[in-house]
């Protein structure tokens, strides 16, 4: 792909907030990309609750957070956005010709005329387990799989009893020179047919298991060569090169307290005429974004994304005159709308 | 009324108010108990609203459902006394109880 990519809008985030964002800025005529960090679109909406039912969106009495998410890319697919996973906004720098330049964590740069901050939550990352020293040993612990090449002829402790846990030690247990898991308890939380191959290496001593937690790691300079593993009734040593730990994904504002964007209480400041920040040309929309009355709500989201999306084309061209248009009777909404 | 006592990682006790109907979450969160996270917002999917329950109120709750035990699996340092706060509704029976809460909640 070129570098940088020249679009109109850089939104980050592809929740349900940032997918509708492309809807209303591409009504405007504003070519959008997206960047999230996940593997996929829908945010905390497919990452927390996909197959939770939500009641407040407006028109729907009840609709999952999958459902809700299939349904905007469908929305905005006349729009052609294009979406970029597992990406990470890392830096950002503005240009002479007043453009923004954004770069993410794998080294995609884009070049556009404005940002918008839809990112809820913030980043979702690994939830650290709570053992002294672990900072400390960040080359032996890996929280996901680059290559399997490095886990050759390891003694691999995996820690968790759900989906991602299970599928790493189907993946590794024959690459490994030994795999452990720990579990709190003697249930899993996997997919059946999972649930039902990792039970089968226990028993056929593929790989070991064991009831408990772990909490304390040993080692030298960096480099792990146990686990403690706390059982009901003794503490054991497991041998460990590596250690996965899987509990989940929390969120964090990330790299986004560096750019120079005023927050309050770790959520970003917007003006409500505009939802542009203190910085211009960054705007922030959703959950992330604060101000007077602010209510973290869907639809209070999808709200803001119009009025950004007015002010973004206000910015862009300054001296085109923009009448608000209806989808009901605008026909060049309606040619828009009906490309694909 | 009923008062809830939460004891944090490091020690301190702070006893407030809750109001009947709420869970232990909502009450935490209304109340400042800056060790209670609940990121999902009470979804029972994210597991950070993570509490003990004092030994003596163990068994005066309702017994956590599956939802609830799978979502522990990914709390973190889970002991046997071990809860998600948003799925603890209060009333009159949990007047007086006592939890602690977690170091860390991710």
């Amino acid at each position: 792909m070129d570098n940088p990519i020249q679009t109109d809008v850089l939104i980050i985030g592809a929740g349900p907030v940032g997918l509708f964002a492309v809807f209303e800025l591409g009504l405007l005529n504003l070519n959008c990309h997206v960047i999230d960090i996940l593997d996929k679109p829908g945010g905390q909406c497919a990452q927390l609750y996909p197959e939770k039912p939500i009641y407040d969106i407006p028109a729907y009495p009840v609709i999952t957070g999958q459902d809700l998410t299939e349904n905007l890319l469908k929305q905005v697919k006349p729009f052609s956005p294009v979406l970029h996973y597992e990406q990470l906004a890392s830096k950002i720098e503005k240009k002479d010709d007043g453009n923004w330049l954004v770069e993410t964590d794998k080294g995609l740069i884009f070049d556009v005329k404005a940002v918008v901050i839809a990112a809820g939550g913030g980043s979702f990352e690994p939830k650290k387990p709570n053992i002294p020293d672990l900072d400390k040993y960040s080359k032996s612990i890996s929280y996901s799989i680059d290559k399997v090449d490095r886990f050759k002829d390891k003694d691999i402790v995996i820690l968790g009893g759900g989906d991602s846990a299970l599928d790493w030690t189907l993946q590794l247990y024959d690459t490994a020179k030994s795999l452990t898991l720990v579990h709190r308890r003697d249930k899993f939380r996997g997919a059946p047919a999972t649930v039902e191959k990792v039970m089968n290496l226990r028993e056929n001593g593929k790989i070991q298991f064991h009831v408990g937690q772990v909490n304390e790691i040993i080692g030298n300079n960096g480099k792990l060569s146990a686990v403690k593993c706390l059982k009901s009734d003794e503490t054991i040593n497991l041998p460990c090169d590596i250690l996965m730990p899987f509990f989940g994904l929390t969120m964090s504002l990330g790299p986004l307290d560096k750019w120079g964007i005023d927050l309050s209480d770790e959520r970003v400041v917007v003006n409500t005429e505009t939802f542009e920040t203190n910085i211009p040309g960054i705007y922030a929309v959703g959950d992330i974004n604060i101000y007077p009355g602010k209510l973290k709500l869907i639809l209070s989201g999808f709200h803001e994304t119009a009025l950004m999306a007015h002010a973004v084309f206000k910015r862009v061209n300054p001296d085109e005159r923009l009448t608000l248009q209806y989808t009901t009777t605008s026909s060049s909404l309606q040619k828009k709308l009906l490309s694909q | 009324m009923v008062i809830v006592n939460f004891i944090s990682s490091k020690g301190v006790l702070k006893s407030v108010n809750a109001t009947e109907g709420e869970t232990i979450m909502d009450c935490a969160k209304n109340n400042d108990i800056y060790e209670i996270e609940g990121e999902c917002g009470g979804g029972c999917s994210c597991g950070t609203c993570h509490i003990y329950i004092n030994d003596e109120w163990v068994d005066k709750i309702e017994a956590p459902t599956e939802m609830e035990e799978d979502m522990l699996d990914f709390a973190i340092d889970v002991k046997e006394n071990s809860r998600l706060s948003c799925q603890i509704k209060i009333d009159e029976t949990l007047d007086g109880i006592t939890v602690q809460t977690p170091e860390k909640q991710f």
